[in-house]
This record gives structure tokens, C-alpha cells and sequence, in this order.
């Protein structure tokens, strides 16, 4: 396990770009980079400013540096049995902590335990002045200054470079199990729905190809007995099912057709777009695969009160996120230029002009 | 123009010329001018700090909150928005050249949306009435601040509260989904979404705990959580406060999240005892309160498990909740801890510091040297499983130099809380009164930064200046204070 501290030289090139006028593009182990709109300009490379810094384990907190890989950090965790709650897909080998949190991923478990912002209590970042800087902290409570820290969390580094992250961690869960039943899409979302008001500990919900899946977390007692109670079959191998879920892995995601990401809220009735789709988050995340407009698709979604990422494939330099309200992009650009006046961190890479 | 009392220029003309026009868009009742009637504006929850608005501003719709934004903005008159007013730190502390706007006709609940989890509410619905709408289809709203009987939504979202549950369950920052609020400018933005995200940048977060600095929360929708199926609460003495904090990080190196984590020292114990009469043993030199909750089967698993963990601890006595009623009366005390120690000293002043837990031995060490050396008792509460401490300083403002040393004892409390890794202030905010503890926490450049943020959403700076985040020429005038060792450069400024 690697341990190094570059941040001197990553501030010696945020320098000399504002001296240039410049460019940068910021790069960890480069498995996001299909992400979001295309961005031109010097690759600035974090993946050897790594390590983890802290971990106490008695504490729930991690910090380590932005290019620390996402392996090594879970593993760290799985060995003093614990994890990162928000259960972050890697999509890739080399994916670090920095761009996973400057993506601000999360996968099955994000409805139920909170997302990788909510997991954020602190950060360590240069700024497009090329200052140094230190927001929240190692404590899990602390409302001194704004939430800078959380405002990184799917910035994808067009606020600052992130040198340094805490994160809360939490402990595994003795036992797991997931359940399997037959039944359509309406079907699947009502009783996801309804979960969401029993006392269960259900911590992953998904439908796909014509079933539910539901994962039972907890201590042995409390998933036995939730088993019974909900009833169902048991899927012989959970583990790998999330898991290859959260990667896009399963044959779902092969696709020629683009791959949108439809957020709504988690009762919504199926959708009449036509495409493939596959049910997270209880609902809530929704993978369409489609060959239709995606100015019909955005229409349908805001319909019923929700947007929609262009994910995987299709052009890249449109808008890949959903458009933002005019007054609340004009904030939007406001804060980029107060993050960084001379706009030199991975331009345009959200928003055109931003 | 002339100065004010509290040295805010102030403009007759302007000022008329703001009430004439205030009249026109709101109703009657809904401009307060005469002192009488500005008076129950005049503090929040730190009644030390107590200040005159110009004038009150009771809206009771969107429309009329942005006609009252824009007309403001327009004149260059200051706003304070302001919801029930229990904060702790002076945030809502009005100012004599400004609007108090107050959101308190804003108190209906727009929608429970129990398919979705979630509610929809106007700002001023109190904390508790979220829980109890929500109640029938069997949800809750987490974050329980201890004031949440009278303490708003629109309030809770400013401070980012967080209450006795929020190790396991979040401060408000985890528990919302959206907002609308209306910025100085007098523009509707939408932030967050009824989704679990939204796009761009995450200005949900950037907004919660914000103090009222860059817009004003005009609608909150909140997540709501299944009621767990039980909760138990075991009770633990200990005669030694480390052994204590000791069993705090041995509960938590087991692998278990209690609910709630609680921590009350021997002058704390004995003050919500006479009060609550909760049954606490008054001999312990600690207890913890350790609430469990979950599944049936899991309380039960954990329950023995924590039960022989505080064992082990080195407890003297750990007894269970026999029933609802006796859980109810363990919290009793607990929640009524600031009351009871109101009545054992004419004053104290409740610090709101955190600190990674495994340095509370150290901290607890220091606070009880300093305590012998000012002279001042200290009762201390503490949210163990978050690592929020609250030292209560007992003292008596009618004692000559009394109120003095305990700033100063205060300020020293705060500034180790820093020097050990943690914050200033956990859950009450920055406000007014800790101004200038921004200063050590932070450096020039983060809160330069910091005004860059503020200065995006309200680039005149209208929306209550002066609060939670100081100017550098503030912190240089702080530091030269602290050279000099108390020995305050300017003792007309009001510096609790």
C-alpha cells in the first residue's frame, strides 16, 4: 500500500494553469471518465497523492487522500468490519476515493443509509486560486461555516481539487440475505413503496427481468426473522447479485442504446417510454435503455416530477445532466467563479458555461 | 444619516420611505413598528443578545415574502428572517437598521406523501407536529432537537439541528429533500428535488445549517422514516466518568449503533434528578443512557449485548427500561438537563463543542482543571455517540468579573475542542455568539472563501450580515485580543 503526499506539486500546477490560462482536467484512475460532457485541458493526475491518512475504527471515520484507490480503502474497512455505507460502485479497476466522491456515486444500499454527500464530513482542497484549504472535519457533528465540503460531492471537480476526504463509516452487518419473488414492474414498485413505511431492514431493493429482489441486512436474528415475515424465496448467491448490479455488469447494461439514469420518486407507476428498464433504489433510480429522443424522454420524466442523466453512450457534448432553471444556474455560475475565477478546473464537464 | 445604537448607520428616509411601502404589501397586522409590539423579536434562544428591529414583517405567502425581499433588496435595507426562535447562538438576533421577517404565519402541512415517504411543509410547522401528522401512516421525522416542541422546520433547516437520535439517524442535512427559498433578490428558487437527488451542484447541503445568510426557507419537504418496531434504553452507572467514555467506544467497536448515546457527569446527574425525578442513581460519578432500537429481534440481541459490554465496562449498575413508561422517564431527565441546571445556578452558559470521542478523557480532564482554577462549576451533558459535548459553566452575571471569566473559560473550552480535531459548534450554530471562535477554526483563505459563497447567493451581502462567518479584520482585531489575555480591546461590543 502505497502512502505519498503530492499536494505541494498538484498546487504547483494549479499555479502555473492560472499562470498559463490553462486548462486542467482532473484525473484519478480514469474509470469515470465516461461521465458527464466532455472536458478539454491538461491532465492533472491525483492517482499518486494517496494513502489513507486516518482510521479509527472506534471513531467511524476515514480519512485518506483523493487518490487513494476504493479497493484498498474497503478493504481497510472490511478489516476492522466495517464499510462505506453508501456502497460506491468502482466502475473499474483503479477507481480512487477522490472521484468517486467528486462523483458523488452511491449504489443499492443509498436509500435506505444515505448517499456518498451524506457520508462526507469533511475535505481538504485547492481552490482555482491555487489555495489550500480545510472544510468540516473528523467529527460528525459540526455546523461551523457553510457545508463546503458536501458542495464537492458531484462538483466532478469543476469546483477545486479534493486532496484530502473524512468520511463517516459504519460497521458491516452481521448477517445479510436476499429475497426473490416473480412479479411485474407495478407490482414491484407498490411493494418496494410499501416498505418503505414497515419496520424492516430491508438496505437494497431492485426489480429486474421480471423480479424483485429485496436484501435483508441486520443481525441474524432480526433477518431471519424479517424473512418470515415478508416471506419469499432465498437468492442463493446475494452477494454477487448487488454486487454485479452496482457495477453494470449484468447483461442489462450491454446495450448499444444509450443508457439513461431516470430519478423519480420511488411510487411513480412504470413509465411509458420504450426501453429496457431495470428498478434501484427502491424505485427511486431508475436505468432505461432506449433508443428515444432523450428531449421525449426528459419530457415524459419531468412530467412526473423527475430528471434524467444521459449515463452511458450517446453524444457527449450536450446536455448530459438535466438542464437547471435559469435562476438557479446563474447561482451555479456564481459559485464556480467564486470556487474558480479563472475557470481552469475541468471545464464544462456538468453544464457548457459552467 | 446617523447611527444607531448598535453603530448601524441608519437612514430616516429610507426608513420611512420602507415601512410606507411595507404597509402597502402586506396587511395592517402584518407591519409591527411600536416598540411594545417589536419586543418579543428582540432575542432568540441566547437572550444575552437582545437588539430592537427597525420593523417586523409577517407574510403568510410566497408572494408577499418576495414583494418584501425585492422592496428590501431595492432600498439596500438588511433582512433577518426568523422562525420560532429558540436558536441558541443569537442567529435571529434582529438588526436595528433591518427587517425581521418572520415566518411564523407559515405553519400548515402541505402533504404527507406516505407512498413516497415524505412531507411537504411550510417553514414555521413546529418539529414535533411532523412526526405526529405522520404518525398514522406509521412514519417519523428523525432529527428531534430538544426543543422540538416549539423549534420549526424552516429554523431546523437553518441550523442543521440535530437532536439525541442523530449518530444513527442524521442531522437535518441527511433527512430533507428540498426546498424553496427566496433570496435577497426577491427570486423563487427551487433547491433538491422530491428525487433522492438532483442536478448540478448539491446546494441543499451548501443551504442547510446556512443560518438564514443566503436565502429565505420558504417551503421544507422532509424524508420520513418507518417507526422502528421497538426501542429500549438501558441505564448505566459508573463511578468514574473514563470508564464511561470508555464503554462509549467499546459499544461502538462491537459493532453496534445505538439510537441514542447519552452522557451526564455527577453535577448534571444530581440537577435533573431533583428536577425530572427520574430514578437516576445520584452516587455515580457518570451515567450513560444507551437507547437501542430496531427490529424486535434485534433490540433484544443488542440489549444483551450492550448490557455485558457496560459490564465489562466496568459499570457499577445497568439497568433496562421495564416498560414504555420507564423509557419515557429515563429521557425525561436527560432532556431536561439545561433546566435543572438552571435552577441549581442563577446563570450558566452552555458551550457546543465536538471532539473525536477518544479524546473526551483528555477533554473532560482539562474542563475539570480549569473549573478548579476559575472557580466556576461546570455540569457536563454530552451527546456521547456523536462526540458533542455540552459544559454547562455555572455562574452568576451579578458577581463582579463572574460573567467575564466565563467567556474566557468558555472560549479556552472551544479552542481545545479545535486543538483536538473537533468543532466549535456542533448543533447551535455560529450566530452572534461564536463570531470569533470562527477565527481559530478557520483560516484567511477558508473564510474569504466562505464570503465568496455567501456573496454568490447575496452578492450586497443583505441577508443577516454580520453573523457566522467574520470578517479578517474581526479575527485581527480577535487575535490581538489574545495577546493581550482577556483583556478585552473593546469592551462596548457585545461578546458573549
Amino acid at each position: 500500500m502505497l502512502e505519498r503526499d503530492i499536494s505541494e506539486t498538484l498546487q504547483h500546477q494549479v499555479h502555473s494553469a492560472i499562470g498559463n490560462g490553462a486548462p486542467l482536467k482532473i484525473e484519478g484512475g480514469n474509470s469515470k471518465a465516461f461521465l458527464g460532457r466532455e472536458s478539454h485541458g491538461e491532465i492533472l493526475d491525483i492517482s499518486a497523492h494517496c494513502g489513507i491518512v486516518e482510521h479509527d475504527p472506534r471513531e467511524l471515520v476515514l480519512t485518506a487522500r483523493s487518490g487513494t484507490p476504493l479497493k484498498e480503502i474497503e478493504t481497510a474497512l472490511a478489516e476492522a468490519g466495517q464499510m462505506l455505507a453508501f456502497e460506491p460502485p468502482h466502475f473499474g479497476e483503479n477507481a480512487t476515493l477522490g472521484g468517486t466522491i467528486a462523483c458523488g456515486l452511491s449504489g443499492p444500499r443509498r436509500p435506505f443509509y444515505g448517499s456518498a454527500r451524506d457520508f462526507v464530513l469533511g475535505c481538504k482542497l485547492i481552490n482555482g486560486e491555487g489555495e489550500i484549504m480545510r472544510f468540516g472535519g473528523q467529527v460528525i457533528k459540526n455546523v461551523a461555516g457553510y457545508d463546503v465540503s458536501r458542495l464537492m460531492v458531484g462538483a466532478y471537480g469543476t469546483l477545486g481539487v479534493l486532496l484530502e476526504i473524512s468520511l463517516k463509516v459504519l460497521p458491516r452487518p452481521a448477517a445479510s440475505r436476499t429475497l426473490i419473488e416473480e412479479c411485474t414492474q407495478a407490482e414491484a414498485i407498490r411493494k418496494m413503496s410499501q416498505l418503505l413505511s414497515q419496520p424492516v431492514p430491508v438496505d437494497a431493493a431492485c426489480y429486474h427481468a421480471g423480479h424483485c429482489y429485496l436484501r435483508l441486512s441486520g443481525s441474524e436474528q432480526a433477518v431471519k426473522h424479517a424473512h418470515e415475515h415478508l416471506g419469499g424465496e432465498m437468492l442463493e448467491k446475494s452477494d454477487p447479485f448487488w454486487h454485479t448490479l452496482r457495477e453494470h455488469h449484468l447483461p442489462f447494461f450491454d446495450s448499444a442504446n444509450p443508457l439513461y439514469r431516470v430519478m423519480v420518486k420511488p411510487a411513480v407507476p412504470p413509465l411509458e417510454i420504450t426501453g429496457e428498464w431495470l428498478l434501484d433504489w427502491g424505485g427511486a433510480q431508475r436505468w432505461l435503455v432506449s433508443d428515444e429522443p432523450i428531449a421525449l424522454i426528459r419530457e415524459r420524466v419531468a412530467n412526473v416530477g423527475g430528471h434524467v442523466t444521459q449515463f452511458r453512450g450517446g453524444a457527449h457534448n450536450g446536455e448530459i445532466f438535466q438542464p437547471l432553471a435559469a435562476p438557479l444556474l446563474v447561482i451555479h455560475q456564481r459559485l464556480k467563479v467564486s470556487f474558480d475565477p479563472h475557470g481552469i478546473f475541468n471545464q464544462g464537464r456538468i453544464y457548457a458555461n459552467l | 444619516m446617523s447611527v444607531s445604537e448598535d453603530g448601524l448607520p441608519c437612514n430616516h428616509d429610507v426608513h420611512e420611505d420602507l415601512i410606507r411601502k411595507l404597509r402597502k404589501l402586506l396587511p395592517p397586522e402584518a407591519v409591527l413598528t411600536d416598540k411594545e409590539d417589536l419586543r418579543p423579536f428582540e432575542c432568540d434562544g441566547l437572550s444575552v443578545y437582545r437588539r430592537l428591529p427597525l420593523v417586523v414583517a409577517l407574510p403568510e405567502t410566497i408572494a408577499q415574502v418576495q414583494a418584501v425581499m425585492r422592496l428590501c433588496h431595492a432600498l439596500q435595507v438588511p433582512v433577518v428572517a426568523r422562525g420560532a426562535g429558540t436558536g441558541l447562538s443569537g442567529g435571529a438576533l434582529p438588526l436595528s437598521n433591518g427587517v425581521l421577517l418572520s415566518l411564523a404565519k407559515f405553519k400548515r402541512i402541505l402533504h404527507i406523501d406516505p407512498e413516497n415517504a415524505m412531507a411537504t411543509l411550510q417553514p414555521g410547522v413546529r418539529n414535533l407536529a411532523i412526526s405526529e401528522a405522520a404518525a398514522a401512516h406509521g412514519l417519523y421525522y428523525a432529527p428531534d432537537p430538544s426543543s422540538q416542541i416549539a423549534c420549526t422546520i424552516g429554523g431546523n433547516v437553518a441550523e442543521n439541528s440535530g437532536g439525541v437520535h442523530c449518530l444513527k439517524y442524521g442531522l437535518t442535512v441527511h433527512n430533507i429533500l428540498m426546498l424553496k427559498v427566496v433570496t435577497m433578490e426577491g427570486e423563487l428558487l427551487t433547491i433538491g428535488a422530491e428525487t433522492l437527488d438532483s442536478p448540478g451542484y448539491d446546494l441543499l447541503a451548501l443551504m442547510t445549517g446556512s443560518e438564514g445568510m443566503l436565502a429565505v426557507i420558504v417551503e421544507v419537504t422532509v424524508k420520513l422514516l418507518a417507526r422502528p418496531e421497538r426501542a429500549q434504553v438501558l441505564l448505566a452507572a459508573f463511578d468514574d466518568v473514563f470508564k464511561a467514555g470508555e464503554a462509549v467506544g467499546a459499544i461502538i467497536a462491537a459493532g453496534i449503533i445505538p439510537a441514542g448515546l447519552e452522557m451526564m457527569d455527577k453535577v448534571a446527574i444530581q440537577a435533573a434528578e431533583d428536577f425530572a425525578h427520574a430514578g437516576y442513581p445520584c452516587n455515580a460519578e457518570a451515567i450513560l443512557l444507551c437507547e437501542l432500537d430496531g427490529t424486535n429481534a434485534e433490540v433484544s440481541e443488542h440489549v444483551m449485548e450492550v448490557r455485558e459490554i457496560l459490564h465489562q465496562s466496568g459499570a457499577t449498575e445497568v439497568r433496562t427500561a421495564v416498560n414504555e413508561a420507564e423509557r419515557q422517564l429515563f429521557w425525561k431527565g436527560r432532556k431536561s438537563a439545561f433546566p435543572a441546571v438552571g435552577r441549581i445556578s442563577p446563570d450558566y452558559y452552555c458551550m457546543d463543542g465536538t471532539i473525536p470521542r477518544r479524546q473526551l478523557p483528555h477533554v473532560l480532564r482539562q474542563i475539570s482543571l480549569w473549573s478548579e482554577e476559575y472557580g466556576l462549576p461546570v455540569a457536563n451533558v454530552f451527546h456521547a455517540g456523536d462526540g458533542n459535548l455540552h459544559p454547562l459553566i455555572l455562574f452568576d452575571a451579578n458577581k463582579d468579573g463572574e460573567l467575564a471569566r466565563t467567556e474566557e473559560f468558555g472560549q479556552r473550552i472551544l479552542q481545545l475542542c479545535v486543538e483536538v480535531g473537533g468543532s466549535i459548534t456542533g448543533e447551535h450554530g455560529v450566530g452572534m455568539e461564536k463570531i470569533n471562535q470562527m477565527c481559530i477554526q478557520f483560516k484567511a483563505a477558508e473564510l474569504s472563501q466562505f464570503h465568496a459563497v455567501k456573496a454568490a447567493f447575496d452578492p450586497d451581502g443583505l441577508l443577516n450580515p454580520g453573523k457566522a462567518v467574520p470578517t479578517l479584520q474581526r479575527c485581527a482585531e480577535f487575535g490581538a485580543m489574545h495577546v493581550h489575555h482577556g483583556q478585552l480591546p473593546h469592551p462596548e461590543l457585545e461578546r458573549f
